[in-house]
C-alpha cells in the first residue's frame, strides 16, 4: 500500500515523514515530535475575526485593514515566518503598493547568517548532504533537542545515510559548544566545550589560529591543549557542518570570526555552515526579498528608492515611531520584541493575520484568522537549508489562506 | 526508579524465608526484577508494625508493575517525541534500515519503537534485546535519550 506523507509545519526542519490515521474517531499524527503534534492538533485559542473589538465579517475585516493601510503613510509589514512562499510574495506587492516597510523576525534572529550564504560569503549545504555524508557535527549555541526536536535523529547524528553507514556509533562526531551543558551537550558527552556568555568570537580565533599550528590563547579557562585537539578533529573531517544557533549569532557584532574561521577550515577540509532556523518559512521570507530587492530583510518601499539597512528593522522603526500602521502576518512582537518597543503597537492602528490569538491579537485593531499552512492549506516553503518543500493538506477548513487574505486585502485597495 | 537497596531498607530484613526466597535482600532484587509480587511477604501484610513500610514500598514499587515485560518504562511527561532511540534501536535499524534505521518514518510493522502523537510507543516487545532469557543489557534507547524519558527496571 502506498503510504501517504504530509510536511509538518512546526519548525525550520520540515519533516517529510509525518502519517495521520484515524484511530476510535481520534487522528494519531505518526512520527511528529511533540512539537508538531502540538502544531498540527488545533490552536486552544483560535482567533476570531473583529474590527474594533468587536466581531465582524471576514469581508468587513479585511475592507477595515485597507482602509487602514491605505491611510497610512508609511506602514510596517511584518513576520510572515509562519506563512507560504506565495503569501511572502503577496505582502511584499502589498509592501510595495503602500509604501510600507517590511521586515520579519530574522532582523533580530539568524538573518546574518541567512545573508552571508545567500550573497556566498559562507559556505553552507542541505540538510539531506548532512545526513549522507557529515562525519563531524558542531552544535554552536544552540540546542535543536529542545528547538528542533528531529534534528539529530532524522539529519544530523542518529540517522545512517549513504556514506555513513554504521551511524553515529562510529561514523560520526557530534561536538557541542554551549555556554550550558544542554540536552543536546549532554548527547555529545565529552565532546562538550562550555565557553563563558560573549566569548564565542574569542573561541572561533582560538580555533583558526590552532588551526594554522599557531598555540591558541583565550582570556577565560580553556587549556591550549583542549582547543588544539578539538582543531584537529574538525581539520581530520571529511564533510563537516557547523548548525550556528541563536546563541552564536547574538555574541558576535559581525560575522567575520566565523568567515574566517570556515575559510581556515575549508583550506584542509570539507565544511559548511547552517543556521538553525526557528520558524518554518523565515529562510523562505529572506529568499523571496533577496530575489526581489538584493535584500534579505530590513526593506523600505518608502519614495522612488529601495531602502535598506538597520534604520528599517521592526525594532529601529517601532522605537522611533517612525511606521503610522502595523500589519503583522503569523508573529507576535508583543512576546519577542523588548516591552517598551512593542508597546508603540499600541499607539498606531494594528492589523493581525493569525491562526491562532497572540498577544499582539489582544491589542490590534483588526484580527483576521488564517488557516495553518501546510495543515489547513497547501502551500511551498523553504526548508532551514534553502531547500524548497511542498506542503500537503492536512484537514478541512474553512479559513482563508493568508495568501488568500493578503489579495484580498490588495484588491480592497 | 528505586534500587534494591531502597527496597530492602523497607522489608522486615529479618530472612524469614516465607516468600520462597533465601533473604530478605534477595526478595528485595526479585521484586525489581517483576520476579515476585510484594504481597508474597506474608510477615509485611499481617503484622502492624510494617504497615507503614508497606504503603511506602506500595508506591516505591508502582512505578514498574507499569512496566513492559522487557521492564521499559517511557515517562511519557518527559517524551518529546524526538526519535532518537527510534533511529538508535539496533533492532530498527535490522528490521527497516530504509525507514527508522535513516531517520525517517517505520515503512513497516516489525519495529519495536516509534513515535505516535508525539511520544514514543513499544510494540514487538518480544524482539528486543533485552526481551526473553538470553537478554543483554542493550543501551542503545536510554544513551541517546535527551530528556531520560526511557528506563529500565
Amino acid at each position: 500500500m502506498e503510504r501517504e506523507y504530509h510536511v509538518c509545519t512546526g519548525c525550520a526542519l520540515l519533516c517529510d515523514d509525518i502519517e495521520l490515521r484515524e484511530e476510535e474517531n481520534k487522528t494519531i499524527i505518526d512520527s511528529a515530535c511533540r512539537k508538531g503534534v502540538a502544531w498540527i492538533k488545533n490552536c486552544q485559542h483560535p482567533l476570531e475575526c473583529t474590527v474594533d473589538a468587536k466581531d465582524a465579517t471576514s469581508q468587513d475585516a479585511i475592507e477595515k485593514a485597507a482602509e487602514i493601510l491605505k491611510s497610512a503613510k508609511n506602514p510596517l509589514i511584518f513576520g510572515m515566518g509562519n506563512s507560504s512562499l506565495k503569501a511572502q510574495e503577496k505582502a511584499i506587492e502589498l509592501a510595495k503598493k503602500s509604501n510600507a516597510c517590511i521586515d520579519d523576525t530574522s532582523s533580530f534572529c539568524q538573518g546574518p547568517f541567512v545573508e552571508a550564504i545567500l550573497n556566498d560569503k559562507i559556505k553552507s549545504c542541505t540538510l539531506d548532504e548532512v545526513r549522507d555524508k557529515a562525519d563531524v557535527i558542531v552544535y554552536w549555541g544552540c540546542d535543536p533537542s529542545n528547538s528542533h526536536p528531529r534534528h539529530l535523529s532524522k539529519y544530523s547524528y542518529f540517522p545512517r545515510g549513504r556514506m555513513r553507514q554504521r551511524g553515529w556509533e562510529e561514523d560520526r562526531t557530534a561536538i557541542a559548544i554551549d555556554v550550558r551543558k544542554s540536552d543536546t551537550a549532554i548527547i555529545c558527552e565529552d565532546n562538550f566545550y562550555r565557553i563563558p556568555p560573549k566569548a564565542d568570537a574569542e573561541f572561533a580565533r582560538a580555533l583558526t589560529e590552532a588551526l594554522s599550528g599557531k598555540v591558541p590563547k583565550v582570556t577565560f579557562g580553556m587549556k591550549p591543549k583542549e582547543i588544539l585537539e578539538l582543531a584537529n578533529v574538525l581539520k581530520k573531517a571529511e564533510f563537516g557542518v557547523i548548525f550556528a544557533g541563536l546563541g552564536l549569532v547574538y555574541s558576535m557584532h559581525d560575522l567575520s570570526p566565523m568567515e574566517d574561521l570556515l575559510e581556515a577550515l575549508n583550506k584542509k577540509t570539507d565544511f559548511h555552515l547552517m543556521p538553525m532556523v526557528g520558524q518554518y518559512n523565515m529562510r523562505g521570507f529572506n529568499h523571496t526579498l533577496f530575489d526581489q530587492t538584493g535584500y534579505i530583510n530590513r526593506v523600505s518601499f518608502d519614495g522612488e528608492d529601495i531602502g535598506h539597512g538597520p534604520q528599517y528593522s521592526v525594532v529601529e522603526v517601532l522605537k522611533e515611531k517612525r511606521v503610522d500602521a502595523a500589519l503583522i502576518i503569523g508573529s507576535d512582537p508583543l512576546s519577542s520584541l523588548p516591552g517598551s518597543i512593542a508597546a508603540n503597537l499600541k499607539e498606531i492602528p494594528t492589523i493581525v493575520i493569525d491562526p491562532c490569538k497572540t498577544f499582539t491579537s489582544q491589542i490590534a485593531n483588526v484580527t483576521i484568522p488564517s488557516a495553518v499552512t501546510g495543515v489547513e492549506c497547501k502551500g511551498e516553503a523553504i526548508r532551514m537549508d534553502g531547500v524548497k518543500v511542498e506542503l500537503t493538506q492536512m484537514r478541512k477548513s474553512d479559513k482563508m489562506a493568508d495568501a488568500d487574505i493578503i489579495e484580498k486585502i490588495m484588491e480592497a485597495i | 526508579m528505586a534500587n534494591a537497596m531502597e527496597i530492602y531498607q523497607l522489608l522486615p530484613k529479618t530472612n524469614c524465608k516465607k516468600c520462597g526466597k533465601s533473604s530478605c535482600m534477595a526478595f528485595a532484587a526479585a521484586l525489581l526484577s517483576r520476579e515476585n509480587k510484594l504481597d508474597e511477604c506474608t510477615p509485611m501484610l499481617e503484622e502492624e508494625k510494617y504497615s507503614e513500610n508497606y504503603t511506602k514500598l506500595k508506591g516505591l514499587i508502582s512505578p514498574a508493575e507499569e512496566a513492559s515485560e522487557t521492564g521499559m518504562i517511557v515517562h511519557e511527561e518527559l517524551c518529546i517525541g524526538c526519535g532518537n532511540c527510534v533511529v538508535a534501536c539496533p533492532v530498527n535499524v535490522a528490521e527497516d534500515p530504509k525507514g527508522a534505521g535513516s531517520g525517517n518514518a517505520p515503512t513497516n510493522e516489525r519495529v519495536i519503537l516509534k513515535v505516535e502523537d508525539g511520544v514514543v510507543r513499544l510494540s514487538n516487545v518480544e524482539d528486543c534485546r533485552r526481551f526473553g532469557e538470553n537478554k543483554i543489557l542493550c543501551s542503545g534507547c536510554i544513551v541517546t535519550c535527551p530528556t531520560k524519558a526511557i528506563e529500565f527496571v
